[in-house]
């Protein structure tokens, strides 16, 4: 029987909860890197037991961490007494620097501040690890300020893909209260040259050519909260989902509205339906039905916490516009609790697994497709991302 | 010999219970001690300076002798207890509460 693993990031570290396929039994380890914002983790889909962890502190800036023993032990990529030439240490996992190189042919050096002048991108952390479908040592790291890089040696050293930031768009990029963030990191599977990339607050982009080249895929996109509801860019994208068995269509939620394109991200229409609120952060996708989805509705973006008290997973089987709300096993009162844009996600089990995690430190599992739901643990710190890796 | 006493976390990441001892070559600053605090444990480049700037990250000080040298220029001579080991440099994160 096939067990599963989740991978749970929080504001004070790293957790594992494991079961078998039946996921009704839960083992949990942790916390791992006690103490420090652990803003991403997720494993590679060729080697499972290779996990990436993004760690961070206000204190001491980002590291990243490895496992290559599913989690059991890990280590800081290059972080041992190794020197290279000249007696410089070896292996920089954390250094991420933009690229400003004359090959470029770009200074790539401002983008947009809150007060409307121009500001130089300053590395601040890396929200989102996404590994690569092919090769176990190489992965990608969306950071903040919003830029993209690529590890091809686990993680040792980065590059950034500047033709992202050098497109042309990027002066127009600016930050939300979140700050500005490349959270969204999606690699399509009949496609090795193809990625999307979304960015709070820019909207999401795409690249044909492996990362060289990058064009926004933002029309239909509507935003009332920027002077033109329809830029090219400046949409606040929360998070972007995909099956990869039909990657050229995708499930956006926006900062409002829930959006759907089934061209690539060429274009956009809403799908948000009967939603009781259309805010909201996560969306995921059901894995072996392309047109099952999932999101939280969250009341509004003043007040981040679900709507009326309730906890309710919406889910919608004919890709968007009609919802039911699934609220069995989850409080359906007195409950404020926020779901962040990389907490949810699923399993690949014939059931298909949903889960996701909450500020109020709750990780909710359902193995029957989001009917039923039971919590894993209720008391963690406030939770920031949940992958899962189906293992054999 | 040089004494440097680091902040709980960074002691776990750099996978040490207790203050670190350095052998500095030439004279005792700053800039050296540091250097050869990432040398000997790569793990901890980028947590105490920028990677880039070298500049001290916001939250972190430097204390030695009861003083705060956080300030100091970088190639400064520390105090001659630190620099003969008789008091430890320190690095210390910001107190954070509520």
């Amino acid at each position: 029987m096939s067990n599963v693993r989740v991978l749970v990031g929080t504001r004070k570290g790293a957790f594992l909860l494991t079961s078998d396929g039946k996921r009704e039994k839960w083992d949990v380890s942790g916390p791992f890197f006690a103490g420090w914002e652990i803003y991403h983790m997720k494993g590679s889909p060729v080697d499972p037991n290779r996990i990436y962890a993004s760690q961070n502190s206000s204190w001491s800036g980002q590291v990243i961490q490895r496992s290559s023993d599913g989690g059991k032990t890990w280590e800081t990529p290059g972080g041992g007494p190794q020197m290279g030439p000249g007696g410089f240490p070896v292996g920089e996992s954390n250094k991420f620097v933009y690229d400003t190189s004359a090959q470029t042919g770009k200074p790539l050096t401002t983008h947009q501040f809150y007060d409307g002048t121009q500001h130089p991108w300053e590395f601040k952390r890396v929200w989102h690890l996404e590994p690569s479908l092919s090769d176990p040592d190489t992965v990608y790291a969306g950071v903040e300020d919003a830029a993209l890089f690529r590890s091809t040696d686990g993680a040792h050293s980065w590059q950034e893909l500047s033709g992202l930031r050098g497109h042309g768009t990027g002066p127009k990029w600016q930050p939300g209260a979140g700050g500005m963030c490349l959270h969204t990191v999606i690699l399509d599977p009949k496609d090795p040259g193809r990625i999307y990339i979304a960015i709070s607050s820019a909207g999401a982009f795409r690249t044909d050519d492996g990362g060289a080249t990058w064009k926004p895929i933002n029309k239909g996109l509507r935003s009332t909260y920027i002077p033109d509801p329809d830029a090219e860019v400046g949409h606040c994208v929360h998070h972007v989902a995909m099956n990869p068995s039909r990657p050229g269509v995708l499930f956006m939620q926006k900062h409002w509205d829930v959006m759907r394109s089934d061209d690539a991200g060429d274009s956009w229409h809403e799908v948000s339906g009967n939603l009781p609120t259309d805010f909201g952060f996560v969306i995921d996708v059901h894995a072996h039905e392309p047109e099952t989805i999932y999101v939280v509705p969250i009341k509004s973006d003043s007040e981040h916490y679900v709507h009326e008290g309730k906890l309710r997973v919406y889910r919608s089987r004919t890709g968007g516009n009609e919802w039911e709300a699934l609220t069995n096993g989850l409080p359906q009162s007195n409950c404020y609790v926020n779901v962040l844009r990389d907490a949810m996600a699923v399993d690949s089990l014939d059931s298909c697994g949903v889960y996701f995690g909450t500020t109020g430190g709750q990780v909710y599992a359902s193995p029957d497709a989001g009917d039923s739901w039971a919590p894993i643990v209720r008391d963690l710190p406030a939770v920031l991302s949940v992958e899962v890796q189906t293992l054999p | 010999m040089i004494r440097v006493e680091l902040p709980a976390h960074l002691r776990t990441l750099a996978h040490v219970n207790t203050e670190v001892r350095l052998e500095i070559a030439g004279p005792a600053t700053q800039r050296s001690v540091l250097d050869a605090l990432e040398a000997r444990y790569p793990m901890l480049r980028g947590t105490i300076r920028d990677h880039v700037t070298l500049q001290r990250r916001p939250f972190l000080r430097f204390f030695a002798c009861e003083e705060d040298l956080s300030h100091e220029p970088p190639d400064a001579p520390l105090p001659d207890p630190v620099a003969s080991g008789k008091e430890p440099f320190i690095i210390i994160g910001a107190v954070a509460g509520g």
